[in-house]
C-alpha cells in the first residue's frame, strides 16, 4: 500500500531542507515553493479525507508500521482514526493559509526562507503527532516540534519574543520532560518486546492503580500545558502578544490541539481509570479556565491577548467535553478541536491583517472602521461570531454537543460554562464596537479594504464554518465511531472495577 | 616461595599495547627529530595511525570474540565486549581528540604555549615564540592518557586499577597547564586538578587498603566472595567501599568531589578540555560499572544511599550554578557535573540494563562535547588591530553569531540542544536509555528530578542560542570577535553534528552493538 502518512509528514520536512540549501541567488521564490508544498500536502489531505472509511472511522487506516528502534522498543507507526484524519486535515488547511497571510512579512529573502522552512518543519512535526500509532515516536515528536516553534517566535515577532520564545520553551519542556518519566514507566508496565510502544499493545493493561494514576498525570501535565488550562496558560497570551499572527494562528489552532488530542487518544484511551478517578478535578479546572479565559479576555485592550484568552475559554470547553466521558460530548470536544481551529485561526490571522494595516494591537487606537471598510468589517463580525459559537456557524453546533452531552454528569459545571459563553458574546460585540463602529478617527480613514490575497486567506475558514455549521454531519461521521470506542473503554473498566 | 613468570595472553591486549607503544615512541620522536615542523607531522601522524589502528584492532575484536571474553594477566585484567565497547568509544575520542590538538589557526597558531617549561610573560617565552618552538609533546601525553583510560575499563584488581588512574590521570594534569593564552588560568587550573587528584588517588587508596584488610585480596571478584562471606566486618568493608567509590567520582566530576572541574575546564586549552570532559568521563564511567557490578554488587543497598545522594546533588549543583556562569567553558563545565549526575541516576538499584545503557549516553555526550569544545576553538577575540587572539569565552560576546556565521552556530545549537536531551538528537536517546535503566528497579522519584534537572538545565543551554540566534551584536563590538577557520577544527564539528544527528534518528545498530556488550565477564574463572 502508498504510505501516504509518511509522505506527509515526509513532504514538509523535505519542503523545509529544500528552502534552507537553495541558494541565497535563487530565494526570490521560496514563498511559491513554500505554498506549493503545502498545496501537495492539502490535497493529500482532501485524497485522504475521501479514501477514509467512515464506517470503520473507529480502528486506525492507513496504517504503516516499521521497526525503528527495537533495541528499545520504538516503532515508526502511522494510522489514523477518524479524529486523527480531522487533525491532519486542519493542519494541511491552515498551514498554506498562514503562508499566503504572511506573504508581506519579510523584506529579507533569508529571513523569510529561514521563516517559510520552520513553518513548513512544524508541519510536517504536527502531521506525524496526529498520525502517530507509536507512544515512543509521539513523544519524539511533540518534543522536537519545540525546536522550530522556539525559533518561530524567537527569531521573528515583537519586541518581546526572546522572552516569548524561552517562556515558550521552559513551559512546555518541563511538561514534556515529566512525561518523559511517564512514557518510561509506561513501557515497564507494558509487554516490552521490539514494538513495546505501540499504542496496541499498551491500550487495556492492567497496572496497580498507583501506578495508573502517576503516569496519567505524568501525561497529562504535558497536554495540559499544551491546551492552556488555567493555571498552567499563562505562557499563551505571551507568545500570542510577541510572536507573528500567522505563527499563532498554527500554535493555538492547530499545535495546541495537540494537547486535547492526547488527552483524548493516550491519557483517556491508556489510563481510563486514572482518568475517570481525576475527572471530577479536571473538569472542575475546566470549568475555571472557561470562566477564568472569558473574564479575562474581556478586561484586554490587546487584541492578540484577547484572542489568546478567548482561546484558554474554549480549551476549557473541549477538556470539559473530553473528561465527561459521554457519546455526546466527546464527539462534540472532538468536533471543536476542529471547529475552533477553523475560527481561532480565522481570527488571529484577521487580526493580523488589522495590525498589519496601523501597526497597533490596542483596541482604543481603533474606531468606525465599519464605514471605511465594510467587508473588512463584516468578514471580521462573522469571524467573531463563529467565536462566540452563533447558531450557523459551526463551533456552535460542536459547543452546543459537549454542553448537553456534559450536563448528564456534571450539571453544576456545564451551568457555569454556559456562564462563560455569554461572556463570549461580551467580549467578541464589545472589540467588534470598538473597533469598527463609532466615530472615525482622522488616522483610520485612509484604512486599505480585505485585499484579494486576504481574502483569500479568510473566506475559505468562513465557508468552512458555515458549511459545518449547517451540515455538521461530515465530520461528525468521522467521529462517532473513535468516540464511542473512548466511551467504551471508560465504561466497560468502570464495570470491571 | 618460587615466582611463576605469568603467562600473558597478548592478542587481547593488541589496542592498548598499541596506543601505549606508540606513546613510547612518540617520546623517542620527540627527542630525535629537531625540526618542530617535521616533528609535529611525525608525532600528528604517528598519534592517529595508532589510534585509528588500534581502534579497528578493537572494533574487530568486538565484532569476533567468541565467548564472553578472555581474563588476562592472571586476573588483573578482562578483555570482555564491554571493555571493547568502552576502548572503542575512548579510541574515537582519541581521534577526535588529536584532530582538535592538531589544528590550527587561521594565522597558524596552536592551543599550546611553545615552551611549558618557562614562566608567563617572561623574556624566555617571548623567544620561544620568536624561534617558532613548539611543543609537540602533547601528543605522546594525550596518547599515554588514552591508553591509561583503555586500561582502566578493562582492569579487575584494585591496585592495577589504581595503577591505570595514574598512567591517564598524569598527562593530564600536564596537558592542563600547558594553554599558549591565559596562562595563568591554565597554571591555576592545573594545579587545583593536581592537588585534588592526588587526594582522591589517595582516598581511593586507603580504600583499597581497608578492602584488602577485610577480604584479603584485591582482586574484584575475591573482594566480591569476600563481601559476601566476610562476618563482623561491615564497617571496614563499607568505609573501604565507600572511599574507593569516592575516588573514582572525583574522576567523574560529582559533586561534592567536583570543585576542580570548573578551573580546569576553563584554564585548560580547549582541546584538551573537550577531550578530557568526553574521555575521562567515558573512562571514569566504565571503571565505576567494572568496580560496582565486579565487586561490589552485594553492598547494593549500602551504597544506594551514596549513588543516589551524590546524583541528586550534582544534578542540582551542577544546574543551578551553570544558570549563572556567563563564561562559557566554566557553564560547560557545570554542565558536566550535572551530566554526572544523569550517568549515577543510571546506577540506581544496578540494574543490568545500565551496562548497555551508560557506553551510548557516554558515547551520545562524549561527542557533543567534542563538538561544543570544538566550537568555542572557532570564535575568538579579535584585537584593535585586526589580529585574532584568544577565544571569546565570555556569553556576551556570542551575541550574533547566528548572522555571522549560521552552519557555525546551528552545530553549537545542535550540540547543546543534544546535551539538554531533546528528541532527535543523541543526547535525548542516551538519556532515554540511562533513564530506562533506572526506572526498571523503581527510581522513579530519581527520575523525576533528572527530568526537572533537565528542564532547568535546557535554560542555560537555550539562553546561548538566544545570544546566537535572536540578539544583535551589540553596537561598536561588530569587528571585536572573530570566527576562525581550521580545517582539522571543522573536520571534529561536522564528524560530532553528523553523529550527534545520526545517533538521534537512527541509533538502532549502534544500540544493537552496546546492548551486545551489556555483560561482564565477572571476575572470570572464580
Amino acid at each position: 500500500m502508498f504510505p501516504i502518512l509518511t509522505v506527509m509528514v515526509a513532504l514538509p520536512a523535505l519542503g523545509a531542507g529544500l528552502l534552507w540549501a537553495l541558494p541565497s541567488a535563487s530565494r526570490a521564490r521560496v514563498r511559491e515553493v513554500a505554498l506549493a508544498v503545502t498545496a501537495v500536502e492539502l490535497a493529500l489531505a482532501v485524497a485522504l479525507f475521501i479514501q477514509f472509511d467512515t464506517a470503520t472511522a473507529g480502528t486506525f487506516q492507513f496504517s504503516e508500521t516499521y521497526a525503528w528502534i527495537p533495541q528499545i522498543g520504538a516503532s515508526w507507526a502511522l494510522g489514523i482514526n477518524g479524529i486523527g484524519l480531522l487533525m491532519i486535515v486542519l493542519a494541511s488547511l491552515l498551514t498554506p493559509l498562514a503562508i499566503l497571510a504572511g506573504w508581506w512579512e519579510d523584506k529579507d529573502p533569508a529571513r523569510r526562507t529561514h521563516y517559510l522552512a520552520l513553518i513548513l518543519l512544524s508541519q510536517a512535526f504536527m502531521v506525524g503527532i496526529f498520525a502517530a500509532r507509536d507512544v515512543f515516536l509521539f513523544y519524539v515528536l511533540f518534543e522536537a516540534m519545540l525546536i522550530p516553534l522556539y525559533f518561530l517566535i524567537g527569531s521573528f515577532g515583537g519586541a518581546q519574543r526572546r522572552y516569548a520564545a524561552v517562556k515558550f520553551l521552559l513551559y512546555s519542556l518541563v511538561g514534556g520532560l515529566i512525561m518523559l518519566v511517564g512514557v518510561v514507566a509506561l513501557y515497564f508496565q507494558g509487554p516490552g518486546g521490539e514494538q513495546a510502544f505501540l499504542t496496541d499493545n499498551l491500550t487495556g493493561l492492567t497496572m496497580s492503580s498507583t501506578a495508573e494514576r502517576l503516569i496519567f498525570l505524568a501525561f497529562f501535565l504535558a497536554f495540559a500545558i499544551k491546551a492552556p488550562m488555567v493555571p498552567l496558560h499563562t505562557w499563551l497570551p505571551t507568545v500570542a502578544e510577541n510572536a507573528r499572527p500567522g505563527t499563532t494562528a498554527l500554535l493555538v489552532a492547530v499545535l495546541d490541539k495537540i494537547g486535547t488530542f492526547g488527552m483524548l487518544t493516550l491519557c483517556v484511551a491508556l489510563f481510563p481509570n486514572a482518568a475517570r478517578w481525576a475527572a471530577p478535578v479536571i473538569i472542575v479546572l475546566a470549568v475555571i479556565s472557561v470562566i477564568y479565559g472569558a473574564l479575562l479576555a474581556i478586561g484586554q485592550v490587546n487584541m492578540l491577548r484577547l484572542v489568546s484568552f478567548t482561546s484558554v475559554s474554549h480549551f476549557g470547553i473541549m477538556v470539559l467535553g473530553i473528561f465527561a466521558f459521554t457519546q455526546t460530548s466527546i464527539e462534540g470536544s472532538a468536533l471543536y478541536m476542529f471547529n475552533h481551529g477553523l475560527s481561532t485561526g480565522a481570527l488571529f490571522l484577521v487580526v493580523g491583517f488589522l495590525i498589519h494595516r496601523h501597526g497597533t494591537p490596542d483596541v482604543t487606537a481603533y474606531g468606525g472602521l465599519q464605514k471605511v471598510v465594510p467587508v473588512f468589517a463584516g468578514t471580521f463580525l462573522v469571524i467573531g461570531l463563529s467565536a462566540l459559537a452563533l447558531p450557523g456557524l459551526s463551533p456552535f453546533v460542536s459547543e452546543i454537543m459537549v454542553l448537553v452531552g456534559a450536563f448528564s454528569v456534571a450539571k453544576a459545571g456545564v451551568i457555569v460554562a454556559a456562564v462563560g459563553v455569554v461572556l463570549a458574546a461580551l467580549y467578541v460585540l464589545l472589540t467588534y464596537q470598538k473597533v469598527f463602529t463609532g466615530p472615525t478617527p482622522e488616522a483610520m480613514r485612509g484604512t486599505r479594504e480585505l485585499t484579494l490575497r486576504e481574502r483569500l486567506v479568510l473566506w475559505p475558514l468562513v465557508g468552512l464554518m458555515l458549511v459545518l455549521g449547517f451540515l455538521p454531519g461530515i465530520a461528525i461521521d468521522t467521529l462517532r465511531e473513535p468516540s464511542a470506542d473512548i466511551v467504551a473503554t471508560v465504561s466497560i473498566e468502570e464495570a470491571g472495577e | 616461595m618460587s615466582f611463576v613468570t605469568p603467562v600473558i595472553a597478548w592478542a587481547p591486549l593488541a589496542p592498548i599495547i598499541i596506543v601505549l607503544g606508540a606513546a613510547a615512541i612518540g617520546i623517542l620522536v620527540e627527542a630525535f627529530i629537531r625540526t618542530p615542523a617535521t616533528r609535529r607531522a611525525a608525532q600528528l601522524a604517528l598519534a592517529l595511525a595508532s589510534l585509528v589502528g588500534a581502534a579497528l584492532v578493537a572494533i574487530l575484536q568486538w565484532a569476533t570474540l567468541d565467548g564472553a571474553g578472555t581474563v588476562v594477566l592472571e586476573h588483573m585484567m578482562v578483555v570482555d565486549r564491554q571493555a571493547l565497547a568502552w576502548q572503542s568509544v575512548l579510541l574515537l575520542f582519541g581521534v577526535l581528540g588529536t584532530l582538535l590538538f592538531a589544528a590550527r589557526t587561521r594565522a597558524g597558531e596552536e592551543a599550546f604555549t611553545p615552551l611549558g617549561a618557562v614562566a608567563p610573560g617572561s623574556t624566555e617565552e617571548t623567544l620561544a615564540r620568536r624561534k617558532g618552538m613548539q611543543l609537540t609533546e602533547v601528543f605522546p601525553l594525550a596518547l599515554f592518557a588514552v591508553g591509561g583510560m583503555m586500561l582502566f575499563t578493562s582492569v579487575t584488581d584494585l591496585i592495577f586499577l589504581f595503577v591505570a588512574l595514574e598512567v591517564f590521570s598524569l598527562p593530564l594534569y600536564i596537558l592542563v597547564a600547558l594553554a599558549r593564552r591565559r596562562r595563568l588560568l591554565s597554571h591555576e587550573g592545573a594545579l587545583k586538578y593536581f592537588l585534588l587528584g592526588a587526594f582522591s588517588s589517595a582516598l581511593f587508596l586507603f580504600g583499597a587498603a581497608l578492602l584488602y584488610g577485610a577480604t584479603g585480596s584485591t582482586s574484584f571478584d575475591e573482594v566480591g566472595a569476600g563481601i559476601a562471606s566476610a562476618t563482623g566486618l561491615d564497617t571496614l568493608i563499607l568505609a573501604g567501599a565507600v572511599l574507593v567509590v569516592v575516588g573514582l567520582l572525583f574522576k567523574l566530576g560529582a559533586v561534592p568531589f567536583h570543585s576542580w572541574t570548573p578551573d580546569a575546564y576553563q584554564g585548560a586549552p580547549t582541546p584538551v578540555t573537550a577531550f578530557m570532559g568526553a574521555a575521562t568521563k567515558a573512562a571514569a564511567t566504565a571503571a565505576l560499572i567494572r568496580l560496582v557490578y565486579g565487586a561490589l554488587y552485594g553492598l547494593d543497598w549500602e551504597l544506594s544511599w551514596l549513588f543516589w545522594t551524590v546524583a541528586i546533588a550534582s544534578m542540582l549543583l551542577g544546574t543551578v550554578v551553570a544558570l549563572v556562569q556567563t563564561e562559557l567553558k566554566r557553564m560547560l563545565a557545570y554542565s558536566s557535573i550535572a551530566h554526572a549526575g544523569f550517568i549515577l541516576v543510571a546506577f540506581a538499584g544496578f540494574p543490568d540494563s545500565t551496562l548497555s545503557a551508560l557506553p551510548f549516553y557516554l558515547l551520545t555526550y562524549g561527542l557533543a562535547t567534542m563538538g561544543a569544545f570544538a566550537v568555542i576553538t572557532q570564535v575568538r577575540e579579535r584585537g584593535e588591530d585586526g589580529t585574532v587572539l584568544g577565544e571569546a569565552t565570555r556569553l556576551g560576546q556570542w551575541a550574533g553569531l547566528g548572522r555571522r556565521s549560521p552552519w557555525l552556530a546551528a552545530s553549537m545549537a545542535l550540540f547543546l540542544l543534544s546535551f539538554a536531551g531533546i528528541p532527535l538528537t543523541a543526547g535525548f536517546v542516551g538519556k532515554f536509555v540511562a533513564f530506562s535503566a533506572a526506572m526498571s528497579e523503581g527510581a522513579w522519584p530519581l527520575v523525576l528530578v533528572a527530568v526537572i534537572a533537565s528542564a532547568a538545565a535546557a535554560f542555560f543551554y537555550v539562553r546561548l542560542i538566544v545570544l546566537m540566534f535572536f540578539t544583535d551584536v551589540p553596537d561598536g563590538q561588530e569587528d571585536a570577535v572573530a570566527v576562525d577557520y581550521s580545517p582539522l577544527a571543522r573536520v571534529v564539528v561536522v564528524a560530532a553534528a553528523v553523529a550527534v544527528v545520526l545517533l538521534g534518528i537512527v541509533p538502532g545498530p549502534v544500540l544493537s552493538a552496546f546492548e551486545n556488550a551489556g555483560v561482564l565477564l565477572l571476575g572470570a574463572a572464580g
